[in-house]
């Protein structure tokens, strides 16, 4: 004891004196990471049920391992075509609709009265703040038999009898990109209007002075300095590219329309929660997270090569 | 720019052609949400005959007051507002601590929780091994299961940290000096600077937890733990009439409201309240987004 007060305290001593000072912090960090490895890891850990036969009898380290059994009988399911068809098919049309928010955007920050500008910006999100069981409901009442797209169209003559548009499997591509669009576009939109915000006025300015005119201006100031972000917001929507919106399928699918509307979250859901084939549908869910990946690794190496930016 | 400067023709058309566009997006955006509006305010029986598109042809309270007679939307809206404010609270102040730790760069293994942290929004374990961890943790059929398992999220707490990176260090010296513990800080000096990320994180979770549906549908069975969007969902998607026909009978007036008039009213009672609450709360979170943009 007397001795390590005469003698200065080792790199150790000092190391634990901290730890001891930053007490009140670790409890803090440490009731996070608590919560990270019961809630995040423990399910990451539970993913080896796609590997293995496991039933609620057993725990799942007791369950016999059975390979990539379940995965293959995935690939050989007759649900299997169908629900990738749509899966990719959905996801990559949204994906595609990427550009929309950015357009919008841009013309949105062309708009000289602030008022109005404001007032835009605040009607366009609104939708987003609608959950998609109400949203539901909207389209159920707009498209149905009696419903005002009908109406319209009869008005118009361009039909002759009502369409039950959702439960017609070739029009339901259509609503979902449709009703997304509507629902996120303004939402979307203000990310990249507060990147075009911290642009500085002199560039503008500058650019005036060299006799850029409007979309000029857009072209050659406005949307180069924006391209981080842009980049940073591509790479995260191709890597959550295939989860295509669960809540919104969910909410808009039924039998008639099943097959345009089956996607692999649903499968996941469908085979795991309602028919209980717990390893069955872990795998598949797994099938997706590799995939999804993979996409995202992708993306991030296309974006690193093309602007220098990446997420890691 | 200068005020004198007169807009060339060209400009002039580019604006009113802009202008006009804008407020075509603005319609479209608001006119399915009126259209739903006006037609939960019109008798029932009436507006099956269709024809409603500007304004209620026959107005009517019946379809709100068959709502809320009704104890089963009751106790599910109830339920959902207790969740909401459990909710938002338990997550704000949990999130915020750790990301108040994880911000201080003193803190010992800090890059390890964060490296942690950061695997847990590439990978996760999906939705099947996640329902049989809350089943084990005997968390079905609780309200916890609303709550517990969307405590967290590290993506908020880049958010959190983020700002929180940027508060000036001589803010809490002097607390320090006084003998105040980091709990003090906390909670008496650094959330009170950090209303704006505050704001936006309930914001978030607010919408999140009003809106959710889904842990209702997989998680409960017991029709007194079922939030308004459950409720709401198996009226609308699965089109279980009985549902319906049970909200009917709950109610006196069964002569001019239908299924569909309710259903269209209770449409707009669950989202009434985030419709209100938006508003004051926007100032906010487009600061918040931002924060959240940059190093996110």
């Amino acid at each position: 004891m007397i001795d390590s007060n005469l003698s200065p305290p080792t790199a150790r001593q000092k190391w634990l004196k901290k730890l001891v000072s930053q007490r009140h912090i670790q409890i803090m960090a440490l009731l996070g990471i608590a919560w990270m490895i019961i809630f995040n890891y423990i399910p990451m850990y539970g993913v080896i049920i796609a590997f293995k036969d496991y039933d609620i009898i057993r725990t799942i380290s007791e369950a016999p391992w059975v390979g990539l059994e379940h995965f293959k009988e995935f690939l050989s399911d007759e649900n299997f075509g169908y629900v990738m068809k749509n899966t990719l098919g959905i996801s990559l049309i949204k994906l595609m609709t990427f550009p929309l928010p950015i357009i919008f955007a841009l013309f949105l920050n062309e708009v000289r009265i602030l008022r109005f500008k404001r007032a835009i910006q605040t009607i366009s999100y609104l939708p987003h703040f609608l959950s998609w069981v109400v949203l539901g409901g909207i389209l159920a009442t707009w498209l149905s038999d009696v419903g005002i797209i009908n109406d319209i169209l009869m008005a118009l003559h361009l039909i002759d009898q009502p369409i039950s548009y959702l439960a017609e499997p070739k029009y339901f591509w259509t609503i979902v990109i449709t009703s997304d669009i509507w629902k996120e576009l303004g939402w979307s939109a203000i990310i990249y209007l507060a990147a075009i915000t911290g642009i500085s006025p002199e560039m503008y300015e500058a650019a005036t002075i060299d006799g850029a005119g409007r979309f000029q201006k857009m072209w050659y100031v406005t949307l180069p300095a924006i391209k981080g972000t842009i980049s940073i917001l591509f790479i995260l929507a191709v890597s959550g590219v295939l989860n295509s919106n669960f809540d919104q399928i969910l909410v808009l699918r039924n039998s008639l329309n099943d097959s345009a509307s089956n996607v692999i979250d649903y499968y996941v859901y469908y085979t795991g929660i309602s028919q209980g084939r717990y390893s069955y549908s872990a795998a598949i869910g797994l099938f997706k997270s590799v995939i999804a990946l993979t996409l995202l690794l992708i993306a991030n190496q296309v974006s690193k090569k093309l602007n220098d930016t990446s997420l890691f | 720019m200068s005020l004198i400067k007169r807009k060339t023709k060209g400009e002039a058309v580019f604006d009113i052609i802009n202008n006009l566009g804008m407020l075509l997006i603005c319609f479209v955006t608001l006119y399915p949400i009126w259209y739903v509006l006006i037609n939960a305010f019109n008798d029932g029986k009436d507006a099956m005959l269709g024809g409603i598109y500007w304004w209620p042809r026959v107005f009517s309270l019946e379809n709100f007051k068959a709502v809320f007679d009704n104890p089963g939307i009751t106790t599910a809206m109830l339920l959902t507002v207790a969740k909401t404010l459990v909710g938002v609270g338990a997550h704000v102040f949990f999130t915020a601590m750790v990301a108040y730790a994880f911000s201080r760069r003193e803190l010992i293994f800090g890059r390890f929780y964060i490296f942690l942290g950061t695997i847990t929004m590439i990978f996760s374990g999906g939705l099947i091994p996640t329902y049989l961890l809350i089943r084990d943790l005997h968390m079905l059929d609780t309200f916890a299961v609303f709550i517990i398992p969307v405590l967290f999220s590290f993506f908020d707490l880049i958010i959190f940290m983020t700002f929180f990176r940027e508060i000036p260090d001589g803010l809490d010296e002097a607390a320090r000096i006084d003998g105040a513990n980091d709990w003090t800080i906390l909670v008496r000096i650094v959330l009170p600077v950090s209303m704006p990320v505050i704001a936006t994180i309930a914001l978030f979770h607010g919408v999140y937890q009003w809106n959710d549906y889904f842990a209702g549908i997989i998680y409960i069975n017991k029709e007194s733990l079922q939030p308004i969007q459950t409720f709401l969902y198996r009226v609308v998607a699965q089109s279980s009439s009985n549902i319906m026909t049970t909200a009917l009978q709950g109610s006196a007036v069964t002569k001019t409201v239908t299924s569909q008039s309710v259903k269209l009213a209770t449409m707009v009672v669950t989202t009434l309240p985030i419709v209100f609450a938006y508003p004051f709360l926007q100032r906010y979170f487009v600061k918040g987004m931002m924060i959240g943009s940059i190093k996110g």
